[in-house]
């Protein structure tokens, strides 16, 4: 498992998700699960992904990860239209162990409202909620 | 909101050191896993040795010169057939034949036994069998207090254990008294995990020297999340999920532990199931595309999965459910509904995991 650890570039919602905004991509963002919120799943055995071109809202459940014993729900940071899947955690969900920021990544999401993510949290913020 | 006081291990300060992640289970404090991890635990197991502390589980012994009688009254196979020594799986019936826990019995000498009962299950086992033990010459003692249990599994779990024994161990289904690294010990061959192994009750304070010289030599600590992946994958009913006074044997697919003319209690009800044949089966599957199936889910045209996970050893989903009995042919396809995903998976021959199918 990966060590515990939250990158500063990424923005954070309360829920133990996270959001990445590429600068050379503007109003698209990756979105995946925190260090805390694998850790508290344990082993993921399973990624349930939402389809492309598929809606979700800031706040609500976009994909299911299962652990050996339990299943959890996936809150989306941010609202949008999911424009890609990491299809690979369908072989590998343990990177979402492994690489919880990188390898780990879950969703792309156009977004319906950039100025959404100034509702985020930063580095700093949501560490200071655990 | 109040939370009833859990029990402890005598290893519970070995569990904590060891870094386990520890969690209720029948009202025990029990480590579910550690360190590791769950995968590195099942493979432990699979392939060298891990250690269980299944100090929870509960022990009763019976003795009198009536013990073999009574037994033979209240459990449902044949416990004459047991020689001294020998281990016996059987269940606990009630009238109607529904099933109040299932259960190992050892016979420690000819008047002399001793029966391991799940930890959720105990005290209303006991006091079920003292209510039926008033017209034997009997003696009912709950024993749970005086023993700590370890489940060393594996291939080379034998091994292990043989390095700090005194004599041979004892062959599969059998049970005898040993010296374990000095200390007096039942060191019984079964286990929970299809794989070979011994367990070995313990008096509770000899139990941490034991644990951390199985460590020492290579024993991996293992938890309850392991013990339930291994178990699942040779089908080994858990009662609570596969098993409740709902069931009788016959639809759990354990009549081969009920013998109906040693007239035990619930024997009629078992034979009527057997004679009609169960309206249900308790079938063993596998997930043909991606998902896992879990307790509860249900199946669509009638049935429900009771247990459920990720097989490491075969990477899919399996798991028991209980099936009409005109479907629960192996090779059915069956439509299981996921919290409303419907997911599809094909019945297989029991055990799901065997070392030839390995892969």
């Amino acid at each position: 498992m990966a060590e515990a650890g939250y990158p500063d570039e990424l923005l954070y919602h309360a829920e133990h998700d996270w959001a990445r905004l590429d600068p050379a991509h503007p109003g698209v963002a990756t979105f995946g699960v925190t260090w805390f919120a694998q850790d508290a799943l344990g082993e993921v055995v399973f990624f349930d992904p939402p389809a492309v071109g598929s809606s979700v809202a800031a706040g609500e459940f976009y994909a299911e990860v299962e652990s050996v014993k339990a299943v959890s729900e996936v809150v989306a940071p941010l609202s949008g239209e999911i424009v890609e899947v990491n299809t690979s955690l369908a072989d590998t969900p343990e990177a979402i162990n492994e690489d919880p920021y990188g390898e780990g990544w879950m969703v792309r999401v156009k977004l319906a409202d950039p100025g959404e993510a100034d509702s985020l949290m930063d580095r700093d913020t949501y560490v200071g909620t655990l | 909101m109040t939370t009833p006081t859990l029990k402890r291990t005598p290893l519970f300060d070995a569990h904590v050191a060891a870094g386990a992640k520890l969690v209720p289970f029948g009202g025990w404090e029990m480590p579910v896993q550690y360190t590791e991890g769950v995968r590195a635990e099942h493979q432990a197991v699979r392939e060298r040795a891990g250690v269980f502390d299944v100090s929870h589980m509960g022990e009763v012994q019976c003795s009198g010169p009536g013990a073999e009688a009574f037994l033979q009254h209240v459990l449902s196979n044949d416990v004459a057939k047991m020689a001294i020594g020998g281990a016996q799986y059987s269940l606990l019936c009630n009238e109607d034949g529904g099933l109040l826990d299932d259960l190992f019995t050892y016979r420690l000498g000819p008047d002399r036994f001793l029966t391991v009962t799940n930890a959720s299950n105990h005290e209303s086992d006991f006091a079920w069998l003292r209510e039926r033990a008033a017209d034997h010459d009997v003696q009912l003692d709950d024993v749970a207090g005086a023993y700590a249990m370890l489940a060393v599994q594996g291939p080379r779990a034998r091994e292990l254990v043989q390095q700090i024994a005194d004599s041979p161990l004892p062959p599969r289904m059998q049970a005898a008294p040993r010296i374990i690294l000095g200390r007096e010990a039942l060191v019984c061959g079964t286990g929970y995990t299809g794989e070979d192994g011994v367990e070995l009750l313990l008096a509770p304070a000899d139990a941490p020297a034991v644990w951390e010289e199985l460590l020492r030599r290579g024993a991996l600590p293992c938890g309850l999340a392991a013990r339930d992946t291994l178990r699942l994958e040779v089908c080994y009913p858990l009662y609570g999920n596969d098993l409740s006074t709902d069931r009788n044997p016959i639809e759990a697919g354990l009549g081969w532990a009920c013998k109906e003319d040693t007239g035990f209690v619930g024997s009629e009800a078992v034979r009527r199931a057997r004679d009609d044949g169960p309206e249900q089966k308790l079938v063993a599957f596998k997930i043909t595309g991606p998902g896992i199936a879990r307790q509860g889910n249900p199946l669509i045209g009638g049935g429900e999965v009771t247990s459920g996970t990720m097989s490491p050893s075969l990477g899919v989903g399996i798991g028991l459910a209980y099936v009409p009995a005109e479907r629960a042919a192996v090779g059915e396809t069956l439509q299981i509904d996921v919290r409303g995903k419907t997911r599809t998976a094909v019945i297989a021959t029991k055990p799901l995991y065997t070392k030839e199918t390995d892969g």
